[in-house]
């Protein structure tokens, strides 16, 4: 009798929280809330499914394992690694309480909408459309470099004993307030340089603004950039349209090209917005990637209330998602040839499964990263900047408010999302998108529940992919093991 | 493990926690999974003599030759060797080896 048996006597055995799934022939267990992937042999899966069907007494689960002809010593093994894996348990499941971050967790990075304007006027625009929630009104329209370099003077303060830190510049069109962007990355390089701290830029822009000058400038000061554009002429101009109605495409097409061809020193990203009008997956992913000639595409359906036009509601969704299937497929196929597919949604949640990411917060909003406006007023992220919601101080009166920040983590906590208690995708999800919640649901504090269904699908269609890649050509994951 | 093979890096990690809490009591030099050889920690790392191995997992480097007892099992260690009654019979059984290293050869052979 083993020490647990001794200690348990009569507990029935339960099966603990996973994902099971297959893949190329191989049968896995996906750990919640750890994250971790297992393959699991015949003897264990049998007993996973005994389990499932009878909860079992250990006497029972070992009597019906010795009848199926397995050895002593082969159950005696399998039970204790199931059991200390926590695969499976005798008793009630009872999950461990969610532990809170430490006080004042190190900043790693600030997004500074360095602009509120834009010279562009697309449809779903959660900065300028119905659902705004952004109030600009007295604010500037540009942040000076004065602002900026407060912000930047917070993020050295704040990041502690982060060796690197990270400075996103938005909008607005970005690109609009080139003056304040480009003496912005000279401070931060000096401050850093004294700090002994190495910083990264990373930049989002229409690209309407691009040329030459600028895109020299990128690529010496080896900035990422994100492009959002949505695909060919007709997808694309028929939400990201110029103020008179004009469509963007023709206009940005040829900057795109040039940037893709002069910058080499960061990679540089399209990012897709998918709505009502706008779901053709594939259609957009091979126009990007072979006519315009990205490298990675990303895909994110537009943040919308329902009752919008744009918004892309559930029968699109589920077009969406066989978009994303179909491609993440083919991203599978390159992937056993050892090739780098550019559909960056699978990538980028093959990197968290690859690591066992397990989240206490659905991002870094609050927690890592700090979004700050025009006027330098701190916010939880980009999305909340000069709104009502998610204040956080202001970068010269004080800088970051502590006792909000604090408040705020300690509220949207997956300990607190009672929601996402038994999802087993909650590792990964964690809950969703703080603005998406709030225009959806009023409430930061809200599960995204609308995306449950697709983010386990997502999730799960992963998971295979990634199962199948482990299996055929492991060593592809290599590259997700990084930092 | 036998039943779950760790895939992703988390994975391992649980894999290390499993082993950590339910491995098992090892017997000197017996070759584990990885054809590793199980030495005890402490002993061999110092300069004591007449433990069972040197740091190689031999007995050519011991300080005394293997067939003495154990010097250090009689003060500082539980085992129950055969060596000297150091409380009764044998009080001064080590007078003339201040330091191990370099007087070995003068501890005393004890005849009961």
């Amino acid at each position: 009798m083993s020490t647990t048996e001794a200690l348990t006597p009569a507990l029935t055995y339960r099966q603990c929280e996973f994902h099971a799934f297959e893949s190329a022939g191989t049968q896995f267990v996906y750990l919640v809330p750890s994250g971790s992937i297992f393959a699991i042999d015949k003897i264990g899966r049998e007993i996973l499914d005994r389990v499932k069907d009878i909860s079992p007494t250990r006497e029972e689960l070992v009597g019906f394992l010795t009848e199926r002809g397995y050895a002593p010593a082969e159950i005696e093994t399998s039970l204790m690694e199931l059991e200390f894996s926590e695969v499976i348990q005798r008793g009630d499941l009872i999950p461990p309480k969610p532990k809170l971050p430490e006080k004042n967790f190190p900043l790693q990075r600030v997004v500074l909408n360095i602009t509120n304007q834009c010279n562009l006027a697309c449809t779903y625009c959660y900065e300028y459309s119905e659902d705004k929630i952004s109030k600009t009104d007295g604010k500037p329209k540009y942040m000076t470099p004065s602002v900026a370099e407060s912000s930047i003077d917070m993020l050295i303060k704040e990041s502690g004993d982060r060796p690197s830190i990270h400075v996103t510049f938005f909008g607005g069109e970005t690109l609009l307030n080139f003056p304040t962007l480009r003496t912005s990355v000279d401070y931060a390089k000096r401050k850093c340089a004294e700090a002994g701290k190495h910083v990264e830029f990373s930049l989002t822009t229409n690209a309407t603004m691009l040329n030459e000058q600028i895109v020299d400038f990128i690529s010496e000061h080896n900035i990422g950039v994100t492009v959002s554009i949505d695909g060919d002429r007709e997808l694309n101009d028929k939400m990201r349209v110029f103020s008179d109605g004009r469509g963007s495409y023709d206009v940005i097409v040829p900057r795109i090209k040039m940037l893709l061809q002069r910058h080499k020193t960061n990679s540089i990203g399209a990012r897709v917005t998918l709505s009502s009008g706008n779901s053709h997956v594939r259609r957009i992913y091979e126009h990007l990637t072979q006519e315009v000639g990205f490298y990675a595409v990303g895909f994110s359906p537009a943040t919308a209330n329902p009752n919008r036009l744009y918004s892309i509601g559930e029968t699109k969704m589920e077009t969406v998602l066989q978009g994303f299937e179909d491609l993440a497929w083919e991203y599978r196929d390159w992937a056993l040839a050892g090739r780098q597919h550019g559909f960056t949604n699978v990538n980028d949640t093959l990197k968290e499964l690859h690591s066992g990411m397990s989240k206490a917060y659905p991002c870094g909003a609050g927690l890592g990263l700090l979004g700050v406006g025009t006027a330098g007023d701190i916010s939880l992220c980009h999305r909340f900047v000069d709104s009502d919601v998610g204040k956080m101080g202001h970068v010269d009166k004080g800088g970051v408010d502590h006792a909000a920040r604090d408040q705020f983590l300690g509220t949207h906590h997956i300990g607190a999302r009672y929601d996402c208690h038994t999802c087993w995708a909650r590792p990964v999800c964690a809950g969703g998108c703080y603005h998406e919640a709030f225009v959806h649901y009023g409430d930061t504090s809200a599960a995204t529940l609308h995306y449950c269904d697709w983010i386990r699908g997502w999730n799960d269609l992963c998971l295979r992919i990634y199962g199948e890649i482990s299996q055929q050509n492991p060593s592809f994951l290599d590259r997700f093991s990084e930092n | 493990m036998h039943s779950l093979k760790p895939i992703n890096r988390k994975a391992r990690k649980v894999e290390a926690a499993v082993i950590a809490a339910t491995g098992d009591v090892q017997a000197l030099q017996k070759r584990g999974g990885e054809g590793k050889i199980y030495y005890p920690m402490g002993c061999t790392l110092n300069f004591t003599p007449g433990w069972e191995v040197d740091i190689s997992g031999g007995v050519a480097g011991l300080c005394q030759p293997v067939e003495r007892d154990l010097f250090d099992c009689h003060l500082g260690c539980g085992w129950p060797a055969q060596v000297p009654d150091h409380l009764n019979n044998a009080v001064d059984w080590t007078d003339k080896c201040a330091s191990a290293t370099n007087d070995w050869r003068k501890i005393d052979i004890v005849f009961p």
